[in-house]
């Protein structure tokens, strides 16, 4: 008995979409909700971003943006997303930094119609059976840089890595990572607490395992304290880990105690071609501060959002999916596409901290996986 | 394990214990000559942190950034206990909560508005940089980190010394044992109360330096700390400063102690990521069990009066 | 409580109802989201105020109830939506996403945590208390933090609110409404309890305990039961904030909420019936105007915050009613 109404339901939203067409060329601005974490610790990724996506879109009159900040705070997260798909009817969120609010937000943002573009958190959780047709990550699955550690790890020829990392989701995801592509011996594996700022006992363990080398994914503060108090401990071990630690905004905190340490990145300042050198020299010349690697994610992730809006209105969600699956844009890091479930392929690189003048930075040594997707791409049904 | 690798996360224990100790010695000073409830302490210490770094970066010199570090929390100390929490001694520890955790926000986002979002950096000076071969069981230490045992063990000392000898130590004790009696005294209670806050602020400013140099020097650095300094007053008694050292030491031991054993404890029963997870799941738990026990047999504290 | 704190009660809480009546009016929708966290956050802060302002119990650990209500309600619906029993053997359990079987359970579990703590923190006093309390909270949030079952520090998503007869709760003004009631019906229960006997006892064990065992009383039992009574209450309000945000995580648990719950009830006004309601929505409102006003807007957050305890003594609710003092 509904059929009636239904069928008269599709007729008036073809025709009003059939009325609408000629009007596409002059479309109302593509609304852009940006929730990223601006206050409090863990602010500095996301101004990256921030930054790095208002450098892309640059004065662009068809993309209309509204920025606020989650304070870190998953339920804040989750209230501005509500705020910002029921009030101001964006079509398009993004820039949540950390994986925790990212699972907060993005699962009810994509169910309600609106497209995710994700410039940094990748959790496992939307990679594979719980991927979303709406959802793009435009940085990487977060066991991506550390499975290319471990794949670094065997052609640096080492055999028994001591590996930590903090005890909650991501350290676990760190660690697995690691180890799906590393083939030799484990001298250790530990958990720290999360926001441990003292590595003393840990170190302490390190010297006295045989290991032959040390792999850690500890984000942010954790990272500086550890590689200030590795330093000082004068174990003469490669310590290997994923640039999240060893990224331009850190490096200047950790000091010299970085110098040579190998660390994975699907990007680098240095990274030859075309799209990069103009991102480099236009962020420097911005900001008066060199990209990181959250600044070159939240870039790409405005690229992306301008190449779709080329072809397609957003308000054509299918034709408007296409396009971002497309992927035509020059990406920072070169190559870039997405896999079947929105996650990226490209090469993730080794690089070297080395110094250039009296500013610490980053320079590639090799690649370590080429044309990289993730492990659970396969379970995703879409 | 080795005896040396034993011994030397007994160190650790002890470092991390003596670093506590200067986070509360300030905090129950505090505590036991005003009767005040400070959360913003732990803001103090980031000062610090953040004073020394820019100091030292600019100058080159750690000693110079360690000095200032002591002034500037000092001075951040007595400013703030002379436009804020003076007016708040006679009123209720709620007052005082509600103030100081709005201090916590004013200097958080202040120090963010004043040094940028980056951590900043600092280093250890060059004389403590790396280890030391200690000639028993063939330990090898970070310099640094004895240092600031030392550092720890002197401070303690002279807090010792200051109170029992000295003048001011005199009206320190008068103040925590009658608070009514040393103003009738004539003694000049607001000038004792900022200068027993400028020191405890001092302390903590002090702590903050020193750690500064083998950590991340960040906004927020001060919470943690902050909570682990307020569980060390109240397993130590609160306003005693002998529990204050004692109690630091133990929850440093504790806690890294704890991160130590309890993957080793569990390896016997379970494979090493299971054990590892499960063992620092429960030694973050340690403290807090350790602290809710001891209050459990000693309501007041190790060496707190019964209330 | 003072003779005219059901009268502020009553326009307070009319203000909020005609508040999100208006955003609904308007059509502003993220109003009705801030009038429903307002309400919850200050049945949260209903509950503490119990313990704190009329027991003079002043608890630094009600994070852990708020959290524990909110991973009871986001544990039972996550299983019922993923249709896999919570356990199977010795007997078969179900989870659900029927509000009026979570709240029930949401409030036993609440209670037990809370009998089991108070139990232990009051054989404490003053600082001591405080500083148990919020031991056992951090031993909680880092159980919740580190073990895997439900998420760890990602938390839980349950994507859909839990289900009202009646109501259509993933609306907001009906969802608002449920909390509403809740927010009534938990002032409703104090203010009759603090005139009750039990309230005097109460009242009586924080100002006198001697006194009150000479009479016959345990002051011990009588603040257990009122701490237990406060942490259910805190509970529930966490249940409902987990379907507010249709998501749960170990932050609910950290220090900082339960700073924050006790932030409401003291800037609003301790032992004050509608304290905590002027707290929470003064402090949401101060975080929402100095938010778009300012990045550092926490630095002002915290001026504001000073300006009003050196200069409201008895909290803000003090200011609206000169009269009144405290206890």
């Amino acid at each position: 008995m509904f059929k009636p109404s239904v069928c008269a339901l599709s007729v008036s939203i073809a025709s009003i979409l059939a009325a609408s067409l000629p009007a596409v060329a002059a479309a109302d601005p593509v609304k852009v909700g940006m929730i990223t974490t601006l206050s409090g610790g863990g602010s500095s990724l996301g101004i990256d971003v921030r930054d790095g996506f208002l450098l892309a879109i640059g004065e662009n009159p068809d993309v209309e943006l509204i920025i606020e900040d989650d304070q870190r705070k998953p339920d804040v997260a989750v209230q501005i997303a509500d705020k910002m798909i029921q009030s101001e009817k964006v079509d398009v969120l993004t820039g949540i930094i950390f994986s925790n609010l990212a699972m907060a937000v993005i699962p009810a943002a994509v169910n309600q119609g609106r497209f995710y573009l994700s410039p940094n958190a990748g959790p496992s959780a939307l990679a594979g059976k719980g991927c979303h047709e709406n959802y793009f990550n435009v940085a990487w699955q977060n066991d991506n840089l550390h499975e290319a550690a471990g794949s670094y790890a065997n052609s640096a020829g080492l055999q028994n890595s001591f590996i930590l990392a903090p005890n909650y989701p991501a350290g676990k995801d760190a660690l697995t990572g690691y180890k799906r592509f590393y083939e030799g011996e484990l001298a250790g594996e530990l958990y720290t607490k999360l926001g441990q700022t003292d590595y003393a006992a840990e170190i302490a363990q390190i010297r006295a395992s045989d290991a032959d080398s040390v792999f850690f994914f500890l984000p942010g503060g954790m990272g500086i304290s550890f590689m200030k108090q590795w330093d000082q401990s004068e174990i003469d071990l490669p310590v290997i880990g994923p640039a999240f630690s060893f990224d331009q905004g850190i490096l200047g905190a950790v000091g010299d105690a970085a110098l040579g340490v190998k660390n994975t990145s699907q990007w680098s300042k240095d990274l030859d071609n075309e799209a990069n050198k103009t991102f480099v020299a236009e962020f420097e010349a911005s900001y008066g501060r060199l990209p990181s690697l959250y600044a070159s994610q939240g870039y790409d992730t405005g690229k992306l959002l301008l190449s779709a809006m080329g072809k397609a209105d957003v308000k054509d969600m299918d034709a408007f999916r296409s396009a971002l699956e497309e992927a035509d844009f020059a990406s920072t890091r070169g190559d870039f596409a997405f896999d079947n479930s929105h996650h990226p392929i490209q090469d993730i690189y080794v690089r070297e901290v080395v110094s250039e003048g009296d500013v610490l930075t980053n320079r590639i040594v090799s690649t370590a996986l080429e044309q990289h997707s993730n492990v659970y791409a396969d379970e995703c049904k879409m | 394990m080795s005896a040396s690798l034993f011994i030397e996360q007994l160190l650790n224990g002890l470092q991390f214990g003596v670093m506590l100790f200067l986070m509360s010695a300030g905090l129950t000073l505090v505590f036991g000559v005003m009767g005040l409830i400070n959360l913003a302490h732990g803001s103090l210490y980031m000062v610090g942190a953040f004073v020394a770094a820019a100091v030292a970066g600019w100058s080159g010199s750690f000693w110079l950034g360690l000095a200032a570090s002591l002034a500037a929390a000092a001075l951040a100390g007595a400013l703030v206990e002379m436009v804020v929490l003076r007016r708040l001694y006679r009123r209720d520890h709620l007052d005082q909560v509600l103030a100081t955790f709005a201090l916590i926000l004013m200097f958080s986002e202040g120090t963010r508005w004043l040094f940028g979002a980056f951590p900043l950096y600092l280093d250890v000076p060059d004389v403590l940089a790396g280890s030391v071969h200690l000639p028993v069981l063939d330990i090898v230490y970070s310099r640094y980190r004895l240092a600031i045992i030392l550092c720890g063990f002197v401070v303690a000392a002279g807090l010792y010394l200051l109170i029992a000898r000295t003048r001011l130590g005199i009206r320190i004790r008068a103040g925590q044992s009658d608070r009514q009696m040393i103003g009738a005294l004539g003694v000049d209670i607001s000038t004792l109360y900022t200068l027993v806050f400028a020191l405890g602020a001092a302390l903590a400013g002090l702590a903050g330096a020193l750690v500064g140099a083998i950590q991340s020097v960040e906004v927020g650095m001060g919470e943690p700390v902050l909570i682990l300094a307020f569980v060390v007053i109240v397993i130590g008694g609160i306003g005693s400063i002998k529990g204050a050292l004692i109690g630091a030491i133990i929850v440093g031991l504790t806690d890294t102690m704890g991160r130590f054993m309890l993957p080793v404890f569990f390896r016997q029963f379970m494979d090493n990521a299971a054990a590892s997870s499960v063992g620092s799941a429960l030694a973050s738990m340690l403290i807090y069990i350790l602290m809710a026990a001891i209050l459990i047999i000693r309501p007041s504290g190790l060496f707190g009066k019964p209330a | 409580m003072n003779g005219r704190d059901p009268f502020i009660a009553f326009i307070c809480l009319l203000l909020l109802a005609s508040v999100a009546l208006l955003a609904l009016w308007l059509d502003e929708p993220y109003i009705i989201t801030l009038a429903t966290k307002v309400s919850i956050l200050a049945m949260a802060g209903v509950g503490l105020n119990l313990a704190l302002g009329h027991g003079g119990l002043v608890s630094f650990g009600h994070a852990a109830f708020f959290g524990i209500g909110g991973y009871v309600a986001g544990i039972l619906a996550s299983h019922a939506l993923n249709y896999e029993p919570i356990m199977q053997s010795p007997w078969l359990i179900e989870g659900t996403t029927r509000m009026l079987i979570i709240w029930p359970i949401a409030a036993l579990v609440c209670a037990a945590f809370a009998w089991l703590i108070g139990a232990l923190s009051l054989r404490t006093s003053g600082v001591y208390f405080i500083m148990i309390t919020l031991a056992f909270a951090q031993m909680i949030y880092y159980f919740a933090i580190s073990w895997p079952g439900y998420g760890g520090e990602d938390g839980l998503s349950v994507y859909l609110r839990s289900t009202f007869p009646g109501m259509n709760t993933m609306n907001g003004i009906h969802f608002f409404a449920i909390c509403f009631v809740w927010l009534m019906l938990a002032m409703g229960l104090c203010s009759r309890l603090v005139q009750s006997r039990f309230g005097l006892a109460l009242q009586a064990a924080r100002q006198n305990p001697v006194r009150v065992s000479t009479l016959g009383i345990s002051p011990y039992k009588v603040q257990l039961t009122a701490f237990v009574m406060s942490g259910v209450i805190t509970g529930i309000a966490g249940a409902l904030y987990t379907d507010l945000n249709r998501f749960v995580s170990p932050s609910v648990l950290g220090w900082h909420t339960s700073g924050e719950i006790m932030v409401f009830v003291i800037l609003g006004g301790v032992a004050r019936l509608a304290g905590p309601l002027i707290g929470a929505a003064v402090f949401i409102i101060l975080e929402q105007t100095l938010g778009s006003w300012s990045e550092n807007w926490q630095f002002w957050l915290g001026a504001v915050l000073i300006v009003m305890v050196l200069h409201a003594r008895g909290g803000i609710i003090s200011l609206l009613d000169r009269r009144a003092s405290r206890g």
